[in-house]
């Protein structure tokens, strides 16, 4: 059985105010439904959420469900933010078309390709999947920012996380691109890395920018 | 080789004056040809304007030393050329305020050739500006310097085939050892510029560059081409310069929102990456590299000086030796002592005193030279005999320690710190140099980013940095007493700290980036420390003997007439309250002249036995903090304009005060006696 994208929105709503705000439900007024609202009907048969006169409750199993929403909607922010460079009031409304694409499988590839990051560009908690909690196991890093890195540790530049254009401009002033070798000499008090034969020396909201494919290490 | 030198690298000439001796030598110049050498930051661009020209501009280790442009003369072949050293760059997008003159300056000089000096360790890195330049229409030679470098970790380049494919001269020089530079003037003075290659970009770009290139009609000296791209990388300076040319500037500004609208990357992502990519297939055949396994000596010291654990014992170690001993004790203790009490003390002073009662009859002349405060027996030795040795081995110790690259290193080590102080890393040049000549350190803080660090530092320097001179005689006055050397020290740093702190949330702006470039650690070469040495130390007396003597001639008028009593006599009730004898309210005066001036004089009191170690420590903070110096005054007029410089000056004047003040209730209140 399959819920619709509204339904995947009122799960998300619901997540975010009994997991992250901390309260028991959510009323009707606050989701912005009304009772007899054929998603949430929907959701009630299904057995994932409770509705108690104008209070809604997450289930057990509408849990899972939502968090995975949740995770899809803030991987497809970032996807936007790092990789497709859009900005503004655009992210929030895109990603929520998007989180809508990424159906189970795709969200676990991108997630990989992103580095498994734990943040959304809002800052907040992205709930880790599968692939987050086996690579972590197995300290298996694919993509990673630059303060990710050990010392000594090398990878090939992956992308620039492009918030700030001053910033990527500093940092392809550098040699900082796309493609190109990158070690990590030293991670305190401020980042040094070596580009071919120089080193350079940056703070870490600069580091932050620069992903890194690492390398040396299995592939899973 | 006749030179000329207009306020140059040594970062001190009075530009004024420079820029009149510029004006002067043009009618000359007219006819001579124009040399300009750019290129990234700390390639070499100046070792290769000396190498060319004769003359001496600064050389230093690390990015950023150059700040103006300089000027000078050669000869190649049987023409005469001038030679140009501008700032570094690394693109011609400019990001800071150096860039920015390298920039205007190529723009505003069309030069008839444009050296290009890159470094053969990270050709991958800087081929691009090449092309870039190429892509300008500017006649481009390619010098690759450091080749010495690049030997020795192993890299080959091969010339003549990188010339065949960017059809531009390439050289390969070592501007320190001189190697290669034959070739270079020879292929200078044989250039004739002639049709380079183009990159194409990606069909969105092109196409866009060409519906641009359709409407600019103006003279430029960049290509259209270049113009055209740099508009799309929505460059400030170029918009504003299209638009005073063109009529149709709506129309362009219409194709390029146009195409950004549809077009993912910023555009200069994409220009960029094409560039690299340009270059790295170049380089593919061209650049040969045997990666030598062992991690060299240099290496290691590097990661000693950046681990916070091994760098700060470094740190201590290098100002216990290079300043401490290096300066304080030999500088100020040793040569002082000798220069004073036995040159000036036995024989300069008692012979002009000789020569003068002897010849002239009039006590009121006499005094203007040989008195109590005369030109000779004050402004003289105090210039000779207590300021040169000081600052003269304070810039010794600091023209070795910027050889060896070590700055930068410091600077990646105090980021974190000066961030708390709206500044980074970067600010640590400035500062450090500050304690050199906080003059020369006023004009060097044009390198930070944004305008808001540029006073920032500029305020800090003029309170709590002290310049060499003061800090040798303090360092000289206070040894005897550790503990007030280190309760002057402390405080000083705390204002420091604590004034940084509170005009960095006074004054919000954005956070300052920190990113610098490391420089691969050098040995000093003893030629340029005693070069550079000499010319900060020329630079520095130029300067400060006319002001001394200037002082004399004032105060011995001032006494003549009345006005120095009064002065002194207004500033004693002010020097009392903050516990102070009232002979020391002409130190303070002196101060007003020059920071070393008033030094100098507490250095005199000091040796009469006219202070307690309570009063030293209170005058040592108090004259540290106090205005900064006649020069220091019109460099930051020049830097900052009229009204920071007021603002900043009206604060420092009563909290200098305030301070000794503090000091000396805080001492009475808690017994203290040093
Ligand atoms: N080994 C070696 N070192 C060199 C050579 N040329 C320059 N250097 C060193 O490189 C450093 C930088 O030289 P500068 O001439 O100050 O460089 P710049 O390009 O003028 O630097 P900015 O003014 O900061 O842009 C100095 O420490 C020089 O001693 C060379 O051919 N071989
Ligand atoms: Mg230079
Ligand atoms: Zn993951």
């Amino acid at each position: 059985m399959t819920i619709d994208d509204r339904a995947e929105e009122i799960l998300e709503s619901l997540w975010v105010g009994t997991e992250e705000m901390g309260r028991e439900e959510v009323s009707l007024d606050d989701l912005g439904i009304k009772e007899e609202d054929k998603a949430l009907q929907n959701l009630i048969s299904q057995g994932y959420v409770s509705r108690d006169n104008d209070k809604v409750a997450l289930l057990k199993e509408g849990r899972d469900e939502a968090e995975g929403t949740v995770r899809r909607h803030r991987l497809a922010e970032r996807l936007l933010v790092d990789i497709l460079d859009v900005k503004g009031e655009l992210v929030n409304e895109s990603a929520c078309k998007f989180e809508h694409l990424l159906k189970k499988g795709i969200d676990d590839k991108i997630c990989t390709l992103l580095g498994h990051p734990k943040l959304c560009p809002h800052e907040k908690q992205i709930p880790p999947g599968i692939c987050c909690k086996e690579t972590r196991e197995s300290g298996v890093k694919l993509v990673s920012p630059l303060t990710g890195l050990k010392p000594e540790q090398s990878g090939s530049i992956a992308y620039l996380a492009s918030r700030d254009s001053k910033k990527i401009k500093k940092l392809m002033s550098m040699g900082v691109l796309p493609g190109n070798r990158i070690t990590l000499v030293s991670g305190f008090p401020s980042y040094v890395f070596q580009i071919g034969y120089s080193q350079f020396a940056v703070d870490r909201e600069m580091a932050q920018n620069i992903y890194v494919r690492v390398e040396g290490e299995g592939r899973s | 080789m006749s030179i000329f030198r207009a306020a140059g690298g040594a970062g001190c000439h009075g530009a004024g004056t420079a820029r009149l001796q510029e004006r002067e030598n043009t009618a000359t110049l007219k006819d001579m040809k124009k040399i300009a050498i750019v290129g990234n930051p700390n390639v070499g661009k100046s070792v290769i304007f000396n190498s060319l020209t004769g003359a001496y501009v600064n050389v230093s280790n690390y990015p950023g030393t150059t700040v103006e442009v300089s000027r000078g003369k050669g000869r190649f072949g049987d023409a005469g050329y001038e030679v140009i050293d501008t700032p570094g760059m690394y693109s011609l997008l400019p990001i800071t305020e150096e860039e920015r003159v390298a920039r205007e300056f190529i723009m505003e000089e069309k030069p008839d050739i444009v050296l290009h000096v890159v470094d053969a360790k990270n050709p991958g890195r800087m081929l691009p500006l090449t092309l870039q330049l190429i892509e300008a229409g500017l006649p481009v030679i390619l010098d690759i310097n450091i080749i010495d470098e690049a030997e020795r970790v192993g890299l080959e380049i091969d010339t003549r085939r990188l010339e065949e494919e960017l059809t531009i001269p390439v050289v390969a020089t070592s501007g320190i050892s001189g190697k290669g530079m034959d070739e270079l003037k020879r292929r200078i003075s044989e250039y004739k510029a002639g049709k380079a290659i183009s990159i194409a970009y990606n069909e969105t770009i092109e196409k866009c560059i060409k519906e641009i290139e359709d409407q600019l009609k103006g003279e430029y000296i960049f290509s259209r081409r270049a113009i055209g791209l740099l508009l799309l990388q929505e460059d400030p300076e170029i918009l504003e310069i299209v638009e005073e040319r063109e009529r149709t500037i709506e129309r362009i500004k219409e194709i390029i929102s146009k195409i950004k609208s549809v077009h993912a990357n910023p555009f200069h992502f994409s220009i960029t990456m094409r560039r690299q990519a340009v270059a790295g297939e170049m380089l593919k055949h061209i650049l040969k590299s045997r990666r030598p396994d062992r991690v060299s000596f240099q290496e290691k010291l590097n990661r000693m000086m950046i681990n916070p654990v091994t760098g700060i014992p470094i740190l201590l170690v290098a100002v216990y030796f290079g300043l401490y001993q290096f300066v304080g004790v030999f500088g100020a203790g040793t040569l002082v002592d000798f220069l004073e009490e036995v040159l000036f003390g036995e024989y300069i002073n008692p012979f002009f005193i000789w020569v003068f009662e002897s010849i002239i009859p009039w006590p009121v002349i006499q005094d203007l030279f040989v008195g109590e405060y005369g030109i000779l027996t004050l402004g003289l030795r105090y210039a000779v005999a207590i300021i040169l040795p000081i600052v003269g081995t304070f810039f010794i110790s600091f023209s070795i320690l910027e050889d060896t690259g070590y700055f930068p290193r410091l600077a990646m080590l105090v980021d974190r710190l000066f961030k708390k102080i709206g500044l980074n890393g970067r600010a640590i040049i400035p500062m450090v140099l500050g304690f050199g000549c906080d003059t020369m350190a006023t004009m060097v803080t044009r390198t930070l980013e944004t305008k808001r660090e540029r006073v920032l530092a500029t305020l800090l320097l003029a309170l709590a940095i002290p310049c060499s001179a003061q800090l040798g005689v303090i360092l000289a006055i206070l040894s005897a007493k550790p503990l007030a050397l280190l309760l002057w020290a402390a405080v000083v740093t705390l204002v420091f700290l604590l004034t940084g702190f509170l005009a960095a949330r006074l004054m919000p702006g954005e956070r300052p980036d920190f990113y610098m470039e490391l420089p691969p650690l050098r040995l000093p070469k003893l030629t340029n420390v005693l070069a550079k040495t000499v010319s900060r130390m020329q630079w520095y007396l130029m300067e400060v003997i006319p002001l001394f003597l200037l002082a004399s001639v004032l105060i011995w008028a001032g006494r003549l007439i009345g006005l120095f009593q009064l002065v002194i006599r207004g500033m004693e009730p002010l020097v009392k309250i903050i516990g102070l004898p009232e002979d020391t309210a002409l130190v303070f005066l002196f101060g007003f002249f020059r920071r070393d001036y008033g030094a100098a004089g507490l250095y005199d009191l000091q040796q009469e036995g006219l202070l307690s170690g309570n009063q030293l420590v209170i005058a040592a903070v108090t004259l540290t903090l106090f205005v900064p110096c006649i020069a220091q005054f019109s460099m930051m007029l020049k830097e900052r304009g009229l009204k920071t410089t007021l603002g900043i000056i009206l604060f420092i004047f009563p909290f200098a005060f305030l301070m000794g003040f503090l000091l000396n209730i805080l001492f009475s209140f808690l017994g203290v006696q040093l």
